[in-house]
Formats: structure tokens, C-alpha cells, sequence
């Protein structure tokens, strides 16, 4: 693309695609604002009609709004302490030599291929259930009351089922770049008299802040939008103890038949969402210049 | 004090022995040269020595006291390591104080230390930089600073030199020879690269296949190679070994005369040939003379200013007292 002509031409060439892309993305946004200013309740029977901000400021003023807000920023952080805490310690531990390696690294990775509904049912039924769960067996063979974990502690609950999902995409990313790791410089700092610690501290978390950076942008992107998760195991509750902002707009939009409201909801999502990331773009341009 | 002995020390990764058993006493003081081809175990036994790969067999003695099983960091050696293995989130000044706060060493004591190996090694413009804003030699001298600081009792460079490019590698050769003379504390280097061995070392260690093949000065192994391998190993351009009716009227199952032995003429002289190659180096000029009949080719170095061309015929006269003799088995013959 050095001469103007090339440019000129890559730049046609381009156009096509740059268009689609644009449309694809300017249509739904612009019917979601052109929702959010009107009164279209699909119960009331009566044709759509405009009616200001009067959307916005029931959406935002809904106690359950704020509880939203609260339980986006736990789930997303309870996760992404679990994961790159937890990631970190089973990247350690898969980096040393040991037999049935490769089996053992392939099985690490397999939560994230199953589906988000699939997994969440699995621990709904088959681990925290009361009755039947293998929490409750475990706990009964102690002689302990099993403990409902839907129910009594939702949201640690949630964030558990979430974090071991993404638990595995945190290893694999954090396993790749322990093993970029110049062994070299592992071996000066054991010459200089670090002992396993300070290597630690020293030398090899610096070298992984880069992958942790990338791991905290992308799960958080897929953070936000948790979902499915919610939906097959407590419905956003109890109550709203599990309500998160994706969930409350699904609820507004296709419990309450309220169109107008949840775009509203939907646009102070997108909102809330890119100064999420405007944050984490320039936390990330920070790390990733270094 | 700087003074390391390896005895009947060995090293085998599972069942290949890498390192047969061997001995080995480094002196306090002395720039000591592990030369050899790759592969031929000179860098596992600089790592052994560190303590980076545990002997198989044998004792390894540091002043005297047995250091076989410490770990590394108490051994009181320092490594310049190939790739210079500088942390490369700390600046230089980081890089250079590590080992001294991994020590516990006071934070003044510290930044005295630091300044002063700075000064030393032309580094203190470039204290706060950070390792992937120096060049390759700038690197090199920040990994030789964090190695000094220590005040270890030896100095192990595996290699150091063999990412920088041809005119750097020279100067940083000359620069690691004043070190030693100031210093003069022991230097083990490792290189595949005779030239580095012959220029910087009191004494040369030539490996080959994990086997000592002979120890002694530079000058020591270029004069009196104890067999074909040293001496097609020390000395640039190789010598010409020769075998045949040639090396019988010697009485030995080869001849080896080395390239600067051997006079040019186009007048007469012993053997005869023609000129295949020659490389003009500007102070000399090497010519590779073909259809002797005694080897494939013999390399021949004469002044800068012979001129001579492809296909001219020439004759080749060594001089007697620089003929090397081996036997059948490659050994210097007496």
C-alpha cells in the first residue's frame, strides 16, 4: 500500500465491507433510542407514542436499577478475582514437568467448551441442589444440614458456577506466557539469590501482567453480559439478589412487555458499558506500552 | 579468593553420559576458556560449576570447601548469561541492585555499589533506562554490572558474546580482558569461538564430547597440540592435516602444518599446485591451492600484497621445524 493509487483502490475495496459493518451496527442502536423515548407497552393495546425521557427516569429511579448496578460490579469482580487469582495458581502448577501432562492440560480446558446453560444446570442440579446435589451428599455424610446454595448465598453461587467457566480461558492464557518466560532469567535470579518467592514476585508476575491485563479486558467484556447463567438457576433471584443489568432489561423488555423501558434500559446498558471500557482501554494501553 | 576444583566430576541426563568423569583445578585469579564445537558440553559444565544442573558424579571444591550440593546463590559465583537474562521490567539501575537486595543489603550501601559499577562499566547515563532501550553491548555491560556488584569469587560468562555483531564483539572482548586485569578475580568463559579463546584466556580447557582434550596456555596448545583435534580446533584458518606417502617419509600416520607455515612461490619449491580460491584480507591473503595430491585443498596464507590467480600454478614449501606429527590414533607424536 505504498503508492496513492494502491491506496485509493484499498480503500474501494474496503468500502463494502466498512458499510455493512456500519449498518449492522448503527440500525439496532438507532431503533433501540428510537424505542427508548416511547410509551410501547405491548399489553396496554395502545399504538406507540412519544413520550420524552419518561422511560429513562423510571428506569433509573427502579430501586432494582441500583441493586443491578451492584450485582454486575460483584459478579464481574468476584469472578475476575477468582479467575486470575485461581488462574495464576493452576498455570504454576501445569508449567511443571509431570506425567500425563498432556491429558491433564486438555482436561483443564474443557469447562469453557461447555455451553453457559449446560454448565449452570450441571452445578444447579447435580452440585448445589439440596436434595440431590453432591454438596449436600458431602455435607450429610458429616452430618451438617445441606446448605441450599441458590437460595441462601445466590450470588456467591452465581459467581461460582461463572468463575468455573472462565476459570479455564485465564490458565490457558496466563500457562502461554509463564512458558514465554526466559528460563534464562529464572536462572540469573536464582544465581542473584532469590529464592522461589521473590522469583516469584520479582520476576514472574511482571512477566504475566500483560496476560492479566488481557484477561481482565475480555472477561469483563463477556462479564457484563452474563446471562444464561442467571436465567437457568434463580431468574434473577431471589428477589432481585441476583439481578444483574442484563438481566433486569431482559425482564423489563420481555417479563413486564414494556419495549419502550427496557430500550432504555438497553441504552443506559451500552452507556454504562463504554466507560467501563474507556477505564480499561487506557489501563490497558498503560500495561501493553510498557 | 577464587579457586574451583572438579573432581572425577560427571553428568549424565538419563542414560546418556554427557560429561564423563573429569578433573579439572581452576586457580585463583586466572581467565579460564571452555573452547570447544557446540554441543561438546562446555556450557553444562559452566552450569555445573553454578549449580544450575547437579553432578551426576564426582566432588566440585570452591576455595577448598565442598559446594557439590549448595544451591546456587551460595556459592558466591556470579553468570553472564548468552541472552544477558536482564529483568526487563526493572531499569538498569534494578537490574544492577537485585542480588544486592535479594541480599538484604541497606539501601545506601545499595546505591553506593551501583554508582560505582556504573562508573566502571560507562553505564551511568543509562542507570534509569530500561533494558529494551539499550543496544546489544549496552545490555552486556548492565548483566556484567549486576554480576560485579555481588563481589562473587568468580565470574562464569556462558557465551556472552555471541549475540552482539562482529566490530561490538571485539571491543567487548577488550573490555572483559581490562576487567580481569582490574578485577583479578577468576573468569570462567565459555565460547565455540577460538579466537575469543586464544585472545582472553591465561589458560584454554579444549572440550570435545564432554572429554578434556588438552589444558594448557593459548600459545602452549597452538605450538604443541596434543592431538589432530586440538589442533584443528586452535588456529585460524584450520590446519592442513595430510596423510599418506607424504606423512610416512615423516614417520607418522599424519602431518599437520598450519597455514602461516607454509611458503609461497611461484618459482619452485616442495610440493605443487594450482590456486583454487584466495580470499584477499587486505593484511594477508589466504589461498586455497588445489591438485597437491596430498589433501583435497591446503590453505596457504601469504602477505597482502602477493597476487596470484585462480588457476596459476604454485609451489608450496612448509617449514620443517612447524610440521605437527599424529599417529594412527591422532596423538602428537614427539
Amino acid at each position: 500500500m505504498a503508492t496513492a493509487h494502491a491506496r485509493g483502490a484499498a480503500r474501494v475495496m474496503l468500502s463494502p465491507a466498512v458499510v455493512v459493518l456500519l449498518l449492522w451496527m448503527i440500525v439496532p442502536l438507532g431503533m433501540t433510542i428510537w424505542f427508548s423515548f416511547q410509551r410501547y407497552g405491548l399489553l396496554s393495546g395502545m399504538p406507540p407514542e412519544w413520550t420524552g425521557l419518561t422511560n429513562y427516569r423510571y428506569f433509573l429511579t427502579d430501586p432494582a436499577f441500583f441493586t443491578s448496578i451492584k450485582n454486575t460490579l460483584s459478579l464481574v469482580g468476584g469472578v475476575l478475582a477468582i479467575t486470575v487469582v485461581g488462574g495464576i495458581l493452576l498455570a504454576l502448577l501445569l508449567d511443571q514437568a509431570f506425567w500425563g501432562q498432556g491429558i491433564v492440560r486438555v482436561l483443564v480446558i474443557a469447562p469453557f467448551f461447555v455451553m453457559p446453560t449446560v454448565s449452570a444446570l450441571v452445578w444447579k442440579n447435580m452440585f448445589m441442589n439440596p436434595v440431590n446435589g453432591l454438596f449436600a451428599y458431602v455435607a450429610k455424610l458429616f452430618g451438617a444440614p445441606p446448605f441450599d446454595f441458590l437460595a441462601q448465598a445466590p450470588m456467591f453461587s452465581i459467581i461460582v458456577i461463572v468463575a468455573w467457566q472462565w476459570l479455564p480461558f485465564a490458565t490457558l492464557i496466563l500457562l502461554t506466557a509463564l512458558q514465554s518466560l526466559d528460563s534464562e532469567q529464572l536462572e540469573a535470579a536464582e544465581m542473584d539469590g532469590a529464592g522461589w518467592l521473590s522469583r516469584f514476585v520479582h520476576i514472574m508476575l511482571p512477566h504475566l501482567t500483560r496476560a492479566i491485563t488481557v484477561v481482565i479486558l475480555i472477561q469483563t467484556i463477556f462479564l457484563l453480559s452474563t446471562f444464561a447463567e442467571i436465567l437457568v438457576t434463580t431468574n434473577g433471584g431471589p428477589g432481585t439478589a441476583t439481578t444483574n443489568l442484563t438481566y433486569l432489561v431482559y425482564a423489563q423488555s420481555l417479563l413486564q412487555f414494556d419495549v419502550g423501558g427496557g430500550a432504555a434500559g438497553g441504552i443506559v446498558a451500552v452507556i454504562l458499558a463504554n466507560i467501563v471500557a474507556i477505564f480499561l482501554m487506557r489501563m490497558i494501553g498503560k500495561n501493553l506500552e510498557a | 579468593m577464587g579457586r574451583i576444583t572438579l573432581e572425577r566430576v560427571a553428568k549424565r541426563f538419563a542414560e546418556v553420559e554427557v560429561i564423563p568423569p573429569l578433573d579439572l583445578e581452576i586457580e585463583d585469579g586466572e581467565f579460564v576458556v571452555f573452547v570447544g564445537p557446540s554441543g561438546c558440553g562446555k556450557s553444562t559444565l559452566l552450569r555445573l560449576i553454578a549449580g544450575l544442573e547437579d553432578v551426576s558424579a564426582g566432588t566440585i571444591r570452591i576455595d577448598g570447601q565442598d559446594a557439590t550440593g549448595m544451591p546456587p546463590a551460595k556459592r558466591g559465583l556470579a553468570m553472564v548469561f548468552q541472552s544477558y537474562a536482564l529483568y526487563p521490567h526493572m531499569t538498569v539501575r534494578k537490574n544492577i541492585a537485585f542480588p544486592l537486595r535479594m541480599a538484604g543489603i541497606a539501601a545506601e550501601e545499595q546505591e553506593r555499589k551501583v554508582t560505582a559499577a556504573a562508573e566502571v562499566l560507562n553505564l551511568t547515563a543509562y542507570l534509569d533506562r530500561r533494558p529494551g532501550q539499550l543496544s546489544g553491548g549496552q545490555r552486556q555491560r548492565v548483566a556484567i554490572g549486576r554480576a560485579i556488584v555481588r563481589e562473587p569469587k568468580a565470574f562464569l560468562f556462558d557465551e556472552p558474546l555471541s549475540n552482539l555483531d562482529a566490530a561490538l564483539r571485539v571491543g567487548m572482548r577488550i573490555e572483559i580482558s581490562q576487567l580481569h586485569n582490574r578485577l583479578k578475580t577468576t573468569m570462567v568463559y565459555v565460547t565455540h569461538d577460538q579466537v575469543e579463546a586464544m585472545t582472553m584466556a591465561d589458560k584454554i580447557v579444549v572440550l570435545n564430547a564432554g572429554r578434556i582434550e588438552q589444558v594448557g596456555s593459548p600459545l602452549e596448545l597452538y605450538r604443541a597440540p596434543r592431538n589432530r583435534f586440538v589442533a584443528g580446533f586452535i588456529g585460524s584458518p584450520r590446519m592442513n592435516f595430510i596423510e599418506g606417502d607424504e606423512a610416512a617419509r615423516h614417520g607418522a600416520a599424519a602431518i599437520g602444518i598450519r597455514p602461516e607455515h607454509i611458503a609461497v612461490s611461484t618459482a619452485g619449491g616442495l610440493w605443487r599446485g594450482t590456486v583454487g580460491v584466495s580470499e584477499h584480507l587486505g593484511s594477508d591473503t589466504f589461498f586455497h591451492v588445489n591438485g597437491t595430491g596430498l589433501a583435497e585443498a591446503i590453505t596457504v596464507r601469504a602477505g597482502g600484497e602477493v597476487n596470484l590467480h585462480h588457476g596459476d600454478a604454485v609451489w608450496l614449501t612448509p617449514e620443517a621445524d612447524k610440521i605437527h606429527r599424529f599417529d594412527r590414533e591422532g596423538l602428537r607424536l614427539a
